[in-house]
């Protein structure tokens, strides 16, 4: 009896929790370069003395869906999409302590230098570095971007080489002066860290891949399916309903067996 | 108490604060100088319920974790500085900054604002000013009262034609100024922005010159808010919001079903 109230018990609760990446899906389907979190349910038996007759479900987020988001055009200069595959580098802000508040994030994750993004929406800060909305800075060949003040002109070209043309100069006059560092790692190797940002698995750096082509004046949507993401919250909704059933029918038999032994 | 509940309520907050930019955009579809904002989404940070790697039993390793995200956040509205498009008018206090620029006025505290609205007035002294509040356009130009005719030529040099005068008579010179980064430029309203840290300082210069924008004058600037492209903005947040709406009423149910059932 109590067995089967607590693997239903577990059941409900693991739905829950896949419930919550559906929401969280949702939450973020206007969210710029977005991947949808996946989540599945894995059996996990549990061996003891005596027969290994339960076995519980785990809810577990294997990867996230790497298909392409729609492209928005937007005509702003410093906004990139990136054409098919590929991920712009960036470093991170340092949010070792931002990690430490949430408590449970992985710690692994922060140490990594270099992280991908396919967020596009760039700025400079006051340093004139090339940041992400997020915070993270842009890098380039060797390290990151940092823009010579005052220009007059930025133009990101589909390469990822960032032209300027600085302040004062004739309209003629355009200087490469970085190049944004696009990769392309075997997304199996990648990963989502605690932050958003895609981290390779092995902490290692990914060389510059020159084949990935950017598009300016353009971003990228979130790939996230409401159609798909509405179906799975149904069917976990309906599960969990299924789940609470035969919590109900656990102590349906209890207390007939209770009433059983009253009788006698 | 259920994680699904708070990670909606961000999507509902988010979509909330969308709709406001939209609206603002939209309400704003018609004034001279105005640019369009935009809200910028990002996830938020994910905790980790179960760690990759982690021990599942004895010899074996779970070969993948759960992450749950903790919804979305708006973290800024960005301010699209394109150009709008030219609205000829013929009155020759309108001005309109064809390329980058912006005009400097001044405000009744003594520091420094910056607008592309060019639809200047005369004050009593005959100075130009916005329109709105009256506020100086710097540096000053006083048309005198004689005048007949004020012309602001490409380059920003205001002239008038005296009565009785064969040549025009010059009174005036109207820069604009550049920025680094014109979206950080802080908007205060009125069609005013003021600099920040992340703006860079003005640069000024000679209107035409390069880099700098030419005025252009009877003609003024519309706003740069694409009314189609609101309007399937506006969709868009208002059925993330439905669906969002929708996972709140889910996990209602799901705890409704709890107290019922069990």
């Amino acid at each position: 009896m109590d067995k089967m109230l607590y693997i239903a018990m577990s059941g409900a609760k693991q739905n829950m929790r896949a419930l919550s990446i559906t929401a969280n899906n949702l939450a973020n389907s206007n969210t710029v370069g977005f991947k949808a979190d996946l989540a599945q349910a894995r059996s996990m038996q549990d061996f003891g003395a005596g027969l290994p007759t339960r076995v519980f479900a785990m809810t577990e987020s294997p990867s996230q869906n790497f298909d392409r988001g729609a492209q928005l055009t937007t005509g702003r200069p410093l906004d990139v999409a990136i054409e098919g595959d590929g991920w712009i580098a960036i470093q991170p802000l340092a949010v070792g302590d931002a990690s430490t508040k949430v408590g449970l994030a992985s710690v692994k994750s922060m140490v990594a230098e270099e992280a991908y993004t396919r967020q596009g929406e760039l700025h400079l800060n006051e340093e004139g570095q090339l940041e992400t909305a997020k915070g993270g800075v842009v890098l380039g060949e060797s390290g990151p971007i940092t823009i010579p003040l005052p220009v007059s002109n930025i133009h990101i070209s589909k390469d990822g080489a960032i032209m300027v043309q600085p302040e004062g100069a004739p309209n003629n006059v355009q200087e490469e002066v970085a190049r944004i560092k696009l990769v392309n790692p075997d997304v199996r190797d990648i990963e989502k860290g605690a932050d958003g940002f895609f981290r390779r698995k092995d902490g290692k750096t990914t060389e510059a891949d020159v084949n990935v082509a950017i598009r300016d004046g353009a971003l990228e949507s979130s790939n996230v399916n409401p159609v798909h993401e509405m179906t799975q919250m149904i069917n976990l909704q309906r599960q969990f309903e299924m789940q609470l059933k035969l919590m109900k029918t656990a102590e349906e038999n209890d207390s007939s067996a209770s009433a059983l032994l009253r009788a006698f | 108490m259920i994680p699904a509940l708070w990670i909606s309520k961000t999507g509902l907050d988010a979509q909330t604060k969308q709709i406001s930019v939209i609206s603002n955009n939209l309400a704003n579809a018609s004034t001279v100088g105005f640019k369009k904002s935009r809200a910028v989404f990002e996830d938020l940070l994910y905790q980790t319920v179960n760690q990759p790697g982690g021990r599942s039993a004895q010899d074996t390793e779970m070969p993948s974790g759960l992450m749950i995200g903790a919804g979305t956040k708006v973290v800024a509205t960005q301010k699209i500085h394109t150009q709008g498009d030219m609205l000829t008018t013929d009155n020759s206090l309108d001005v309109m900054i064809q390329g980058d620029g912006f005009f400097e006025i001044l405000m009744p505290d003594g520091s420094s604002s910056y607008t592309r609205n060019g639809q200047f007035s005369l004050n009593a002294n005959g100075d130009f000013v916005t329109s709105g509040a009256g506020y100086l356009l710097q540096p000053q130009v006083t048309v005198p009262n004689d005048a007949q005719e004020i012309i602001i030529s490409q380059d920003g040099e205001v002239s008038v034609r005296v009565q009785g005068q064969a040549s025009n008579s010059i009174i005036g010179q109207i820069n604009t100024l550049n920025f680094v980064n014109t979206a950080g430029l802080q908007p205060i309203g009125q069609n005013l922005y003021v600099e920040t840290a992340v703006s860079g300082t003005p640069q000024e210069g000679v209107p035409g010159l390069v880099g700098f924008g030419m005025l252009v004058q009877g003609a003024l600037e519309t706003s740069n808010v694409n009314t189609t492209e609101e309007l399937v903005n506006l969709i868009e947040t208002q059925r993330v919001y439905e669906m969002n709406s929708k996972v709140i009423a889910a996990v209602d149910q799901m705890l409704q079903n709890i107290n019922q059932q069990l």
